[in-house]
């Protein structure tokens, strides 16, 4: 292998294929490490695990089938005899690999390292990652005068080798800025930095990175990236976007890293803590990790193609977010490049399968089941007191109902001789229903009417069928300028029409009498609805058994002239229509129990009766009491079960003076309790359905295709260890081998995207990825150090980041010379400290803190910060929940781990600064540097605000002097005071821009005024607005948005 | 020169001789394209191109060097504009045959409706130009333009609902996560203006509004700079374009002369690049400040040209303005250029709402055809107007002679497509007599998304992005160019 071409590509390679390079000796090919990454990047995708794609019936990532016997390809020992080799160094396009239509195609130092590799007998292995790391003792170095942890031996041996020289270590107030950032987002105060820069006990760093862990922030500032991988936001981010209430989950999980709770523990309960054994309120939230998903509602939507969605959504979350495995690679076939089959993915599945949740909720707002409520410690306590006042309450309501049949008898007897009231004569039309029709009213249902037991004789039943109605007749023509009264008595079973003579086809011109929402409801119509009546009951009527209902109308065509009765008694009406001008004339006939032809009516009716006048209140009454009076007068063991109910009812209610307010208080006892439980928050939990659902492979990965030949059980990819003998293989099962010791996998994951968190990059930069097509670790010794560490430390992540940031690696300088950066761009072998943009959370969070605005409330609703005008309207035209409405006061000001999330329209000030949008799981943002960042950071009001708070604290707080002032100032932003150039710089830009405020004094007005925050009194705005402009060159330093 | 000037070029001058790299090239670099800036997802083959684009990219020579789609959002009726069927006009609120519906899945919305009566459309249909094109009268000023045009009458599609409809056409993915075809067409062939990202967005207004979603201009998996910027109507037609209250021009310029020779001074020390990329991001977000609202400032255009877009051009935010500022955008040079115009999920009201909408959108769509024409633009700029979905032959509701609805119809719909490397004045495609099957020629999602980026002069099999080390195209696994539809 010629050693200087290897070279010249070792700016290249570095990153890529890491051990490779810059040794004298090239060492012996690892299998795992050099070759397998070649196969898989040229070769898998027709000679790998899919079996369906698979060309020439040869498989490259099994050894069975690359070192076969038999038509062998590979002569272990003898790269020249090798048909492996051969076919591709040659020149034949016919039978080169891989084939030039594939447009792969292998570089000569691949070949060479192939070409090794078989001289050196072939011999197999398995994909690093795949097999349990093995704790590997720290390496030898030269300079160990650099070395503060066993870290740095892993580094430096790298950097040792390839004769790099490694940064000094950071001044102190770097280091305590980059600390204070990296692990709780926010700045170190002025205050933090002296105490820290004076502290000269040797261990004064430890015990800042310890102050800094057991900060609350810390918490928050980890959260963060966990709500990414866990794609958590507000709304269920599919069509109309409705607000889901999840942050109690959010609020667990911050609470969680704040306890430092083992990451095994914190695994096992947002897989599976409600299969925990008694599992507690806080373990249920926590399986709000796998209800982030999005979740459909948008109408017509197949409820089991997005059932299977939900569940996919979980298989690929929970495979990148624990093991590093693209899983959702194999949801339509056998993954092309990791040893995961399409049945190993559907068995996978089988693990969240059976959730006892619909694929669809239709147009439903909020949260949907499963779920749980979470009440705060106030609401519980309310809660509690409600439940003991309810108690007794029913308590009393029962021990004064057992007394009723006492009561009511004493009132019968004390009614035998009471005058009956006067019956009315004057009827237009009675229809009695009393066991026949009269001979001008026609039955239209099959067969005869069916008479039942009403209040005084019998009663018409009617059954809801369409067909199952009266004609009756005569008509009575009632009229739009004429009053009357109709009236009868009912048993509502169901909505409809109990009397109607109605056009429908004719915009509903006529009238009629139905109970619609169980309310009864009256219409008078000419053309519906601009020319129409419509009033209802507020009220819906008793369920039971019968009421008697009058409507009376004084023919003004207007709302006010209908009045409702029930029971005899007038009830309050709820106006829907009030614009009736003309004629309700139609020669339909009356119907007795629908329209037209619609709102059949189901229930019984008795005792129809029309007049063509307004019938008094006493008239009502008497009608409803005298058929009363009537039972109360027959001897009780003659009266049937129907009149003995409507009798017991009406003394309850009306008679009866001492049940009343006792149910009362009740019923306002019951509405308090249920308008309490509406106040609790809920959070959506994993939850499983009593019976399993069956589960199949389906074909190409659609809902409709499933493989019945054959039911799968949950189960793990073969390539990983087993789930233990005898367990039955549910959520907790699955939970607890994810955390497995022996999980070759999770611990891996895990450091690395904590390493990633503290350098930027991961020890193997596709966090998201650790299969065959990941890009090997630069430090695999050290990755697998660091995950054997971390278990061995019962997985507590507070001592993993100690670990980590108390290395010499880590407090080394980020600065660089040219040819190191040019060396290694992107500092992966971390030859001087991290540098990078911090994360968007931590942009605004910093800038607030600077300029003394930040809030520090943890925890609770989203907070709805600023947001530029209508951007909700205009995606949505405000679907979903209506405009944004921003938080006034300190909702401004909250961290920016609490702004709300609406998934299809991110907030700017997130998204702009490479926030996800949090409708996937992703476990590494984007790092971009754009001009719309920044606009944001010049012109929205966030800053522009925070520009001016900081400026009001640099005139009252930052000395009396512009110099003092300036570098008061950019101390808060970057930890440091400024250079004499940096305060030249600085001070005439001040000076330039008070002329040009003091010649506009207009315009320093309105700069000062932005944001809802008061100026202080007493400032001169002149003064101020120049203040602004410095301070907001200050917060728009490059420096400032940066961890160094 | 004024002062402002002068002092900018200063400035300039004194970035270029301290960090040895010219503000302009930087800027041009960071224009959505992809190089300078830093990421950490960035594919080892994203280096620059000549305009910001990959340097292999164009695949082939483009025939269209920029793209104007023109979205129509919740899926217009292709029964009542382009699918002509007069065979069933006589056969009005018959059952629809099983022998057509084929057992095929329809939406819960109607699945439980007890009859699905065949509903023809209301409206008549006219022979247009010399393809003789037939078109409803709801299009007068479409039909003007026929001869232009290539009507495709058999797109079909694979998802049933919005909201994964729209997402596929846009992204070729039902389910988030993917990058938008601008996105993609950003990222690979980068832009042709300095001053301009390659992708813009824009949004209006119909009249029974579906939500749209940012997700349907993101970068899903490939750097955020490629994801479209969404022009707004009003004054502030880019987030926080405008300096606060308060906050002169010159008072702007002065602070980022102190903001950049600060950053600078910062570098020397720090020796990151990433500084250098902030300053040039920063004069880049300054010279937006001027580009933006003169690109957005119609009132310079004559009035022969806004009388040809309507009345409505005047309304900002409006689908007619908004088809004006898209001919502006393609005059200097964006890549890409996105409409939406909501409006077209018609399930009950059909007749009505859709007439509405076509005043909406009609004339506008036309003009923009013949003023790019008139201005020698048309031939390498390709138009493409459609919806997610076509709608279903049978009435949503009850059908009366005035009055029906349609429920969404994935088996079938018609889009059209004009200008830069498309053949003008043909139809390709066929449905049945029911517009409910396609007979001949079907179009799938990614068929036509292939072909727009072959016009653009993209093999869409190899414009690949590495993520999660799988390699991924706007096509997946699937895609043909339309070859008959080419010019």
């Amino acid at each position: 292998m010629p050693q200087p071409r290897l070279l010249v590509a070792a700016f290249g390679a570095i990153l890529t294929f890491a051990n490779l390079i810059a040794n004298a000796q090239p060492p012996a090919v690892d299998f795992s490490r050099d070759v397998l990454p070649i196969l898989s990047e040229n070769c898998l995708l027709c000679h790998g695990p899919d079996a369906g794609s698979r060309k020439a019936d040869l498989r490259l990532d099994v050894r069975e089938s690359a070192l076969r016997r038999k038509d062998p390809i590979v002569e272990p020992g003898k790269a020249a005899e090798s048909e492996l080799i051969r076919r591709l160094t040659t020149d034949d396009a016919d039978e080169k690999m891989p084939p030039s239509k594939s447009g792969k195609s292998l570089t000569a130092d691949q070949i060479a390292i192939l070409s090794k590799w078989v001289d050196e007998g072939a011999p197999w292995g398995r994909h690093w990652a795949f097999e349990p790391p093995h704790r590997p003792d720290p390496p030898a170095v030269r300079q160990l005068d650099r070395v503060r942890s066993p870290i740095d031996r892993f580094i430096l041996a790298r950097l040792e080798k390839e004769e790099i020289a490694s940064a000094p270590e950071a001044d102190r107030a770097t280091l305590i800025r980059r600390l204070s950032l990296d692990l709780t987002g926010l700045p170190p105060t002025p205050a933090e930095i002296d105490e820290f820069l004076s502290d000269r006990l040797p261990d004064a760093y430890e015990r800042l990175v310890d102050r800094l862990l057991a900060s609350p922030r810390y918490g928050e500032a980890m959260a963060s990236d966990w709500l990414d991988a866990a794609r958590y936001a507000d709304t269920n981010g599919y069509q109309n976007d409705f607000a889901r209430t999840m942050w109690p989950w959010r609020d667990w999980v911050i609470a969680a890293f704040n306890a430092d709770t083992p990451f095994d523990r914190f695994t096992i309960e947002q897989i599976a803590g409600d299969k925990l054994p008694n599992s507690t309120l806080a373990q249920k939230i926590a399986t709000g990790f796998n209800r982030n998903n999005r979740t459909v509602t948008e109408a017509g939507s197949i409820d089991e193609e997005w059932r299977i969605e939900n569940a996919i959504d979980r298989v690929e979350t929970t495979s990148t977010v624990f093991l590093g495995l693209t899983m959702g690679c194999a949801r339509c076939h056998d993954h092309k490049y990791d040893p995961v089959t399409q049945r190993e993915f559907y068995q996978f599945l089988g693990f969240f399968n059976d959730v006892n949740e619909k694929g669809v909720y239709t147009e439903t707002r909020g949260n949907v089941p499963p779920l749980v409520a979470v009440p705060s410690p106030e609401q519980r306590a309310r809660q509690q007191q409600l439940n003991a006042d309810l108690a007794e309450a029913t308590k009393a309501v029962e021990e004064c109902e057992k007394k009723i049949p006492d009561r009511q008898k004493a009132w019968e007897e004390q009614v035998q001789h009471d005058e009956s009231p006067n019956e009315q004569s004057d009827w237009t039309l009675q229809i009695p229903l009393n066991g026949e029709l009269p001979a001008t009213s026609t039955y239209r249902g099959k067969g005869v009417p069916t008479w039942v037991d009403g209040p005084a004789k019998s009663a018409l039943a009617l059954d809801g069928e369409p067909e199952s109605f009266v004609e009756a007749g005569p008509s009575v023509a009632l009229q739009a300028e004429s009053p009357f009264t109709i009236a009868f008595w009912v048993r509502p079973l169901g909505n409809g029409a109990c009397i109607s003579k109605m056009d429908e086809s004719a915009a509903f011109r006529g009238y009629d009498v139905c109970i619609l929402g169980g309310r009864l409801t009256v219409h008078v119509i000419n053309n519906w609805p601009g020319d129409a009546l419509k009033v209802r009951s507020k009220a819906p009527l008793p369920k039971t058994p019968w009421s008697h209902v009058a409507v009376s109308y004084d023919g003004s065509k207007k709302a006010a002239g209908l009045k409702l009765y029930i029971d005899g008694r007038p009830v309050e009406v709820e106006v829907e229509t009030d614009s009736l001008k003309s004629t309700i004339a139609t020669n339909q006939p009356l119907r007795i129990g629908r329209r037209t032809a619609g709102l059949p009516f189901k229930g019984e009716l008795a005792d129809i009766r029309f007049a063509c006048r307004m019938l008094t209140p006493d008239d009502v009454r008497a009608l409803h009491d005298r058929p009363i009076l009537e039972i109360a007068r027959t001897p009780e063991s003659d009266r049937t079960a129907t009149r003995r109910a409507i009798l017991a009812r009406h003394f309850q209610t009306v008679v009866d003076r001492e049940l009343p307010p006792l149910t009362e208080r009740l019923t306002k006892l019951k509405a308090e309790k249920s308008e309490h439980e509406k106040s609790i928050p809920t959070v959506m939990i994993m939850e499983d359905a009593a019976e399993h659902r069956p589960l199949f492979l389906l074909k190409r990965g659609q809902y409709d295709q499933p493989d019945k030949t054959q039911a799968l059980a949950a189960g793990v990819p073969s390539c990983l260890p087993p789930l233990p003998a005898g367990v039955a293989p549910d959520r907790l099962a699955l939970a607890r081998w994810l955390v497995h010791p022996e999980n070759p996998l999770t611990a891996r994951v895990v450091v690395n995207r904590i390493w990633q968190r503290h350098f930027g990059e991961g020890l193997v930069k596709s966090s998201e990825n650790f299969g065959l097509q990941s890009e090997p670790p630069t430090h695999p010794m050290l990755l697998d150090w660091l995950a054997t560490e971390l278990v061995r430390n019962d997985w507590s992540l507070k001592g993993l980041h100690r670990l980590i940031l108390t290395s010499a690696t880590y407090r080394q300088s980020s600065r660089a010379p040219a040819e190191l950066i040019q060396r290694d761009p992107e500092n992966r072998l971390l030859a001087r400290g991290p540098r990078f943009r911090l994360g968007s959370e931590a942009v605004r969070d910093n800038v607030l803190a600077i300029a003394g605005l930040l809030s520090s409330r943890m925890g609770g609703p989203s907070a709805k910060p600023y947001q530029p005008a209508g951007l909700w309207e205009e995606l949505a035209g405000g679907a979903g929940e209506g405009p944004y409405v921003q938080d006034k006061g300190e909702g401004l000001y909250r961290r920016s781990l609490y702004i709300y999330r609406k998934r299809t329209v991110p907030h700017p000030v997130m998204s702009t600064f490479d926030a996800p949008s949090r409708e996937i799981c992703q476990v590494k943002r984007p790092r971009t540097n754009t001009p719309l960042q920044a606009l944001e950071l010049l012109n929205d009001v966030v800053y522009v605000e925070a520009a001016r708070n900081l400026a009001t604290l640099m005139l009252s707080q930052g000395g009396s002097t512009a110099e003092d002032r300036i570098a008061f100032a950019f101390r808060r932003a970057t930890g440091r005071e400024p250079t004499q150039t940096e305060r030249r710089v600085l001070l005439a830009g001040l000076t330039r821009y008070l002329e040009a405020f003091r010649a506009d004094p207009a315009s320093a007005e309105g700069l000062i005024r932005q944001g809802e925050r008061p100026v202080p009194a007493g400032m001169d705005p002149v003064e101020l607005a120049a203040y602004t402009a410095t301070a907001g060159v200050v917060l728009n330093l490059d420096e400032t948005i940066t961890l160094e | 020169m004024d002062q402002l000037q002068i002092a900018q070029e200063m400035n300039r001058r004194l970035f270029l001789s301290r960090s040895g790299l010219g503000v302009g090239s930087m800027a041009l670099a960071s224009l959505m394209g992809p190089a300078t800036a830093r990421s950490s997802d960035a594919s080892p083959r994203a280096t620059m191109g000549p305009s910001g684009g990959l340097p292999n990219l164009p695949h082939f020579p483009a025939k269209a060097k920029r793209v104007i789609y023109l979205f129509q959002s919740g899926a217009p009726s292709q029964i009542d504009l382009f699918d002509h069927k007069p065979a069933i006009r006589e056969r009005r609120g018959i059952e629809l045959p099983e022998s057509i519906r084929m057992g095929q899945r329809i939406t819960t919305m109607t699945s439980g409706q007890k009859n699905l009566p065949v509903a023809p459309s209301i409206f008549k249909f006219g022979q247009h130009g010399e393809s003789g094109a037939w078109i409803s009268e709801l299009l007068p000023h479409t039909s003007k333009i026929v001869d232009d045009v290539c009507i495709v009458r058999s797109m079909q599609t694979e998802a049933i609902n919005h909201d994964p409809a729209v997402t596929f056409v846009q992204t070729g993915s039902q389910l988030a996560g993917r990058p938008s075809m601008g996105a993609w067409v950003a990222y690979g062939l980068g832009s042709l203006n300095q001053d301009l990202p390659a992708f813009v967005v824009l949004l209006s207004r119909g009249r029974t509004d579906q939500p749209l979603y940012d997700r349907l201009w993101g970068s899903g998996f490939l750097p955020t700079r490629y994801q479209g910027v969404k022009l707004r109507g009003g004054k502030e037609p880019v987030l926080y374009l405008a300096n606060p209250s308060g906050f002169s021009p010159q008072l702007r310029r002065r602070q980022l002369d102190d903001l950049g020779e600060l950053n600078n001074l910062h570098h020397q020390e720090t020796g990151d690049p990433e500084t250098l990329t902030r300053i040039a991001q920063y004069e880049l977000a300054y010279r937006m400040q001027s580009s933006v609202p003169e690109l957005t400032d119609l009132s310079n255009e004559p009035k022969s040209v806004t009388d040809l877009y309507g009345p409505d051009v005047q309304r900002p935010g409006s689908y007619a303005a908004n088809c004006l500022l898209a001919r502006r955008l393609a005059e200097r040079g964006v890549r890409f250029i996105q409409l939406y115009h909501m409006g077209w999920d018609q399930h009950t009201d059909l007749p009505n709402q859709i007439r509405a909408q076509c005043r909406d959108t009609d004339q506008a769509s036309a003009a923009l055809l013949i003023d790019l024409k008139q201005r020698g633009l048309l031939d390498d700029t390709l138009i493409v107007w459609g919806g997610e979905f076509g709608r279903t032959i049978y009435s949503q509701g009850t059908l009366t002679a005035t009055d029906y609805g349609r429920d969404h119809h994935p088996r079938c719909f018609s889009v059209w497509l004009a200008g830069g490397g498309i053949k003008p004045g043909i139809v390709h495609g066929e449905t049945d007599d029911f517009s409910y099957n396609i007979v001949k020629d079907p179009v799938e999602v990614y068929d036509l998304n292939a072909t727009i980026l072959h016009l653009m002069g993209i093999d869409h099999t190899r414009l690949t992005y590495k993520f999660q080390g799988r390699d991924f195209r706007l096509t997946d696994v699937h895609g043909k160019v339309v070859k008959p539809i080419l010019a």
